[in-house]
């Protein structure tokens, strides 16, 4: 884990003062909202539909024990007792007083965290692989990258204010977790002819009213002169990015309208002016960075055979947990998706009893992934039982990961004012209606928006569900074939829309005729879709 | 059709209406400007204590008030998923 060093501290205690002024003078009056917005906002404050929603940052999605618990803290003493992670691996609380928001921050800042660069145009959370450091398939841990990354652009003066928010993901590995070729900018690590670390970069990917894929502008960049070859991407875009349009302002917008060789061409010349300045940490730094990721002392000898006569434990297994690099562990991924219940949402006690077992069992880390669920990273098999236990006993062992009620769902028009629908109770009821046979469709990813900007992650769905307004009544359209892993691909919209009720309809219309056409019980929903097209699927719908 | 004027509060974020003599939490409280609605926008938005002030249309009931929107039944009432922290304005499945 990251430990902030003085100038960190210094930055985000600093800015908590300056931000316990800026309230007072706005709840004098000394301030008009106009003014107090943009500063409430680049804080990551919200105002929604029925309160101020606070963004909380967390980099690269890792926290330790201290951080959840504090997490837990403000869900129950500033807010309603839970929480929301979010698909860039952050939480958001729904229910602040903007009265009590610098007492907030000071007790985020008291465990190194802060909401800076939730909202705004500028770069975002940058996220990363929630298995880092514990997958098998992975060439190196991606968050000393990821964090080098959020120190050189946090309060970037140069670029705190892009024509758009600017989203950064980083991978360690060609197994895609971090869904790299749906974002601004994707980095993976990968290896170069001579065997040496470098990242393979990517840009122009995003979702939201324009989805587009990422182009790879570079295959390989020594890591050596990462960051400046970031500033200068980040630079071609802050110079050529479009202004006069939000809905065309994205970085995507520019990569596709100049084409990506003519993009690239014009960051390798801004590159080649940059680089001479030194603009590159020295290798010291990165080592500094590395030093507090350094792999935990796992035991390589604890038993990898554990008792599995638990019919229901060894199925949460099976579902739940992937191998660990180390002989012996596991990776455990917590499902906060439990049918019937909100996507995402965790109370302040599950929040203490996860930060607790970490503590106990997985070297004091957790991670949260962009599908809203969270990671023990580092455990034992032989302490699998154990947590299952206690997961189980807070409602928190459903075992469905990836699977057909593991559904990725924004807070949409329960919460949020961009909203057009509600995306939760359909996620609710789909998850209700599709559990009893989410074991024999295996791999399933269905992905909620309430609006076109997709925080849902629709257009990544194998199944995915966009809420629109249709004469002021809600209607969903349904789109089928997306993908957000390594085998990305943009869902396409099959037909007219429904209300709530068709909607879930139409969607088990699509799994049985998914059921009817399956080659064989290994070909996942996504592949049958590629492999017979939309037709079968269309026709099953609409008849 | 009846207007409302509604609001969040400064200090809160609370969604609030307009009763004729001051702001309530409760829809049911609520009374319909109609035509004055814009002059009491003009009145209160110098005083910045109420935030994104807004005129809704809404039907007369014999429950009370029934915002047009999904939306402001939602504001009004709380998140449909969670009926523990719904607001007496409107049954939450009459959102």
């Amino acid at each position: 884990m990251y430990r902030y060093d003085e100038f960190d501290q210094a930055i985000v205690d600093a800015r908590v003062a300056e931000f316990r002024d800026q309230v007072a003078r706005r709840l004098n009056n000394e301030i008009s909202e106009e003014a107090f917005k943009p500063l409430r906002l680049m804080n990551g404050i919200y105002l929604q539909l029925h309160a101020y929603m606070l963004r909380v940052a967390i980099p690269y999605g890792t926290l330790d024990s201290r951080q959840l618990h504090m997490l837990a803290h403000i869900a129950r003493r500033y807010d309603r007792g839970y929480g929301h992670f979010t698909t860039r691996q952050n939480i958001q609380y729904n229910w602040m007083k903007l009265e009590e928001m610098p007492d907030l921050l000071a007790d985020l800042a008291s465990v190194e965290m802060h909401a800076f660069q939730t909202s705004g145009n500028c770069i975002r959370n940058i996220s990363s692989d929630q298995f880092a450091a514990a997958a098998a398939d992975e060439i190196a841990d991606p968050r000393p990258y990821a964090e080098l990354l959020r120190q050189w652009s946090t309060l970037h003066p140069e670029f705190s204010f892009l024509p758009r928010k600017f989203k950064i993901a980083v991978t360690g590995s060609a197994i895609d977790r971090a869904a790299i070729q749906l974002h601004d900018i994707g980095l993976q690590l990968v290896h170069g002819p001579d065997g040496a670390i470098g990242l393979k970069v990517l840009v122009g990917g995003g979702m939201g009213r324009t989805p587009l894929l990422a182009h790879v502008i570079r295959e390989f960049l020594p890591v050596a002169d990462y960051l400046s070859y970031m500033e200068a991407i980040l630079r071609v875009y802050n110079r050529h990015g479009r202004r006069d349009n939000i809905y065309k302002a994205r970085i995507k917008i520019l990569v596709n309208d100049l084409g990506a060789a003519e993009f690239a061409r014009q960051v390798e010349e801004e590159w080649a002016a940059l680089k001479p300045l030194g603009l590159d940490p020295p290798p010291s730094e990165l080592a500094r960075i590395a030093a507090h990721f350094a792999a935990p002392a796992l035991d390589a000898d604890a038993p990898v055979d554990i008792d599995l006569s638990n019919a229901e434990f060894a199925d949460w297994v099976a579902v739940n947990t992937h191998p660990h690099k180390v002989p012996g562990h596991a990776i455990v991924t917590i499902s906060l998706k439990a049918p019937g219940e909100i996507p995402g949402d965790a109370s302040a006690d599950q929040m203490d009893l996860i930060a607790d077992l970490a503590q106990a069992h997985a070297q004091d880390e957790i991670r949260v992934t962009h599908a809203q669920n969270l990671v023990l990273p580092h455990v034992r098999r032989d302490a699998l039982f154990t947590i299952w236990q206690a997961l189980k006993g807070a409602g928190l062992a459903t075992a469905n990961l990836d699977r057909a009620s593991d559904i990725i769902s924004c807070p949409g028009l329960d919460y949020c004012t961009l909203a057009n629908a509600r995306s939760i109770p359909i996620a609710q009821k789909l998850a209700v209606r599709l559990a009893p046979q989410e074991a024999d469709l295996g791999e399933l990813k269905i992905k909620i928006s309430g609006c076109i900007n997709g925080c849902g992650h629709h257009h990544a769905g194998h199944i995915g569900i966009l809420g629109v307004d249709r004469k002021g009544e809600e209607n969903y359209q349904l789109l089928l074939g997306g993908s957000g892993a390594e085998d990305a691909s943009l869902a396409r919209i099959l037909g007219p829309g429904f209300d709530e009720n068709g909607i879930v309809t139409a969607v088990e219309k699509v799994i049985g005729r998914y059921q009817t056409l399956r080659a064989g019980p290994d070909e996942r929903f996504l592949d049958t879709y590629r492999r017979v097209g939309a037709e079968p699927f269309k026709e099953a719908v609409y008849g | 059709m009846p207007r409302l004027l509604t609001g969040n509060r400064v200090e809160t974020g609370d969604v609030i209406w307009w009763t004729g003599d001051g702001w309530s939490q409760h829809l049911k409280e609520a009374v319909a400007v109609d035509d004055g609605g814009e002059a009491l926008i003009a009145q209160f938005s110098p005083q910045e204590r109420i935030n994104d002030l807004a005129l809704i249309d809404a039907d007369a009931t014999d429950a009370g008030w029934r915002p047009r929107t999904t939306r402001e039944r939602v504001r009004a009432v709380g998140p449909s998923v969670r009926p523990d922290f719904a607001l007496p304005s409107l049954p939450v499945d009459a959102i």
